[in-house]
């Protein structure tokens, strides 16, 4: 179904691109994983640079704001030594400005070998990935609502590491899937490792259509969709879903969807708690649920930057 | 100047002939089939065997792309491509820049096309001012420069009193109303159809029922005002129903389909393929087969090019950003001919959703190759393969999701009033 295949493992079974989780082999993931479990480890010593990417430029190009996600993706560049150049390009898609492409382009002429790429239109990074020359590498940091891949590939770092097996995972994903490209980033490499009972919750203005056919369950109702999972992952609610009709009010979402202890209690005693950030206290998530014991929001963050590394080392060793 | 085309298989779905037989033109119009007219001497045989005759075909929508969008496509080159398809008729859309909202511009492109003396051009009038959906178009006006209906475009009316009110106008001089029917607020930022693929791929979505919901509303201001209205590039197979319950009441409505929505479908945007980001969007596998079930059971009058060059920059873009629609007039012929086929249809009933069906919808004399016709011809191999490729199309327009893929069935020759305009 989705063309990117081709486009981001080569013939030889090499990562050419990460532009989505989806299509992406099982056995591709486990291999990104086991090269983050390395990088844990060089984040833990005093020096905390390895020299992989000695030499190579790496591009953050950011078309919509991001500064959390863009510094991960620097740390994870520097520590492999590679030379990082951070553009904020924030353009309307209206502007008359310069076209992506031009841009890309541009900073192609100036030997880049790796774009990390965030842009609000779905398909931007594949788009830029067919156009770039043979060698350059593309990382999607989210399009739109389609795809981000690291932080679905960090998600299952974290998921592995505190449950080891997918097998027979229950894993619950809540609140805004709709527009939520990490959630679906989630779903594709959820499924590819196996997990099965994989669920989406939230109200039916916040699940996009057809989704069980990328293979999860749909709960409207949060205590039933959460009951015995594993991994609880909240997503973050946009403050400006409640403008539209999408939603009545931040306060009836909570009250509906926000996670608390009571409801966590639903979940099985070890599940873990989960929120790619930033989180919203008191919208999505309660905060004595994200500071509990079941809350592995802050080494999602740790993972986050060692999944990054394995990535750029993958693509960018020569 | 007389012509004779000998040869060829002559299929003239008004009549239902089909038939290897001589064909006559005399002064611009068709004189004989079969025996020669007495007296007649041809200054030109075009010799015709392994070839089909049948009336040059007509289309519901081709935009040419002047006034306002030379960069995309000029009037030279699109009826070119026009003529390289067959096309000798076509209604082109009031979306230029400006709109056609005044007999001045109307006027001019009339003038400019018949210079090229070409394809016949009937411009379809603006149903509003600048299409902005607040004030009416001067359809007298307009019609008296020679528009033969108005048209709101892809821009979807704001509200249905000024909806109301178009019909309640029109309805007065006796015009059609031709509508693409999409509520505006229901697709409002979507670029692609509900459903799977565009939950896959994080597009916002268009539901069909935003295109459902404004056929019923259609519907109601029909029977309440007694407008004859033309509703334009259905995608949804549910608007089928409504369409099939209109028409039976006995309510002066007709539609068309776009040639694309007869052949691809959702799945065919995966990838972000910025070339298959069309307006209408491609919908389900299931609307598809209803679409060309409805098309080949009559209950869509006709199918239609859609065509619309649209240069690289605008689609080398991300999809959501990209400018619908396609390239079509050089597509039309082999694309039906590709759906007659598959859905077991004879060549003449194939022809007619192109011919004999779009020319009564336009109420003008065309799509028949009857005595006394004028002599719009359109020769064409039905067995010839080609592939769809840049240089292989006449129009400036190469964006065509077809790309690269081998259609079967050329035009060879075109007629207009019996002068060859396209082959030799």
């Amino acid at each position: 179904m989705n063309r990117a295949d081709g486009l981001q493992v080569g013939p030889d079974g090499r990562l050419r691109h990460l532009l989505t989780t989806e299509g992406l082999p099982a056995e591709m993931v486990r291999r990104i994983l086991d090269t983050a479990d390395q990088f844990v480890s060089v984040s833990e010593r005093e020096v905390k640079k390895v020299p992989l990417l000695r030499g190579r430029s790496v591009f953050n190009v950011f078309f919509e704001g991001s500064t959390r996600t863009r510094t991960t993706f620097e740390i994870a560049a520097k520590r492999l030594s590679a030379d990082v150049i951070n553009l904020n390009v924030a353009v309307s898609s209206t502007s008359k400005g310069e076209t992506l492409l031009d841009t890309v382009y541009n900073l192609q002429a100036m030997d880049a070998d790796m774009f990390v790429v965030r842009h609000a239109q779905s398909g931007a990074a594949h788009l830029i990935a067919r156009h770039v020359k043979p060698g350059v590498a593309v990382i999607n940091a989210g399009d739109g609502r389609h795809a981000h891949p690291t932080q679905g590939l960090l998600d299952m770092y974290t998921i592995r590491h505190y449950k080891k097996d997918f097998s027979a995972l229950t894993v619950a994903i809540v609140g805004d899937v709709l527009h939520s490209r990490v959630a679906r980033s989630q779903i594709h490499a959820l499924k590819t490792l196996g997990v099965p009972d994989v669920r989406v919750v939230g109200p039916a203005t916040l699940i996009p259509a057809a989704v069980e056919r990328m293979g999860v369950r749909v709960f409207r109702d949060m205590q039933q969709g959460i009951r015995d999972s594993d991994v609880v992952i909240m997503l973050r609610l946009q403050n400006e879903r409640m403008n539209g009709a999408l939603l009545p009010s931040a306060g009836e979402f909570f009250k509906c969807y926000g996670l608390t202890a009571e409801k966590l209690a639903r979940a099985k005693p070890d599940a873990i708690v989960m929120h790619p950030g930033p989180m919203n206290r008191g919208v999505e998530i309660d905060s004595p649920v994200a500071d509990g014991r079941q809350s592995v929001i802050l080494p999602q963050v740790t993972f986050g930057i060692a999944v990054r590394m394995a990535v750029m080392s993958m693509l960018g060793s020569p | 100047m007389n012509v004779e085309i000998r040869g060829a298989r002559i299929v003239d779905p008004a009549s239902g002939r089909d038939e290897k037989a001589s064909l006559w033109i005399a002064d611009g119009r068709i004189a004989a089939i079969g025996a020669a007219p007495a007296g007649f001497g041809a200054d030109e045989t075009i010799e015709a065997a392994g070839l089909v005759a049948c009336p040059g075909l007509v289309d519901l929508s081709a935009r040419l792309r002047e006034p306002g969008f030379e960069y995309k496509a000029t009037l030279e080159s699109e009826m070119a491509a026009a003529a390289a398809g067959g096309v000798t008729t076509l209604a082109c859309p009031p979306d230029t820049d400006p709109p056609l909202d005044e007999p001045g511009l109307v006027e001019m492109l009339t003038r400019r096309a018949s210079a090229v003396h070409g394809t016949r051009v009937h411009p379809l009038g603006a149903l509003t001012t600048g299409l902005r959906g607040e004030r009416l178009a001067e359809m007298v006006e307009l019609a008296e420069a020679g528009c033969i209906g108005f048209f709101q475009g892809n821009a979807a009316l704001p509200d249905n009193a000024t909806l109301l009110q178009a019909m309640r106008y029109a309805v007065t001089f006796g015009f059609t109303v031709w509508l693409r029917p999409q509520d505006r607020a229901l697709a409002a930022g979507g670029v692609a159809h509900e459903g799977e693929v565009a939950t896959r791929l994080g597009l916002p979505p268009i539901p069909a029922i935003a295109e459902t919901v404004a056929t019923r509303t259609i519907v109601e201001l029909m029977q309440a005002t007694g407008a004859r209205v033309h509703l334009a590039r259905l995608s949804a197979g549910a608007t089928l129903d409504i369409v099939a319950r209109a028409k039976a009441k006995g309510l002066p409505l007709t539609c068309d389909v776009g040639v694309h929505h007869l052949h691809l479908c959702d799945r065919d945007i995966a990838g972000f393929d910025a070339l298959a980001n069309l307006a209408p969007p491609l919908r389900d596998p299931s609307d598809r087969e209803r679409l060309r079930r409805g098309l080949a059971d009559g209950l869509i009058d006709a199918v239609c090019s859609d065509h619309t060059p649209v240069d690289d920059d605008a689609k080398l873009v991300p999809f959501g950003e990209a400018e619908p629609g396609a390239t079509g007039l050089e597509l039309l012929l082999p694309l039906t001919l590709q759906w007659g086929r598959a859905s077991g249809l004879g060549l003449a009933a194939t022809l007619s959703a192109i011919t004999t069906r779009p020319a009564a919808i336009l109420g003008v004399a065309a799509g028949t190759l009857a005595v006394g016709a004028p002599a719009d011809v359109c020769l064409f191999d039905p067995e010839r393969g080609w592939v769809v490729k840049p240089e292989a199309l006449a129009s400036q327009g190469k964006n065509t999701p077809f790309m690269g893929l081998e259609l079967t069935g050329r035009v060879v020759r075109t007629l207009v009033a019996g002068r060859t305009v396209h082959g030799a």
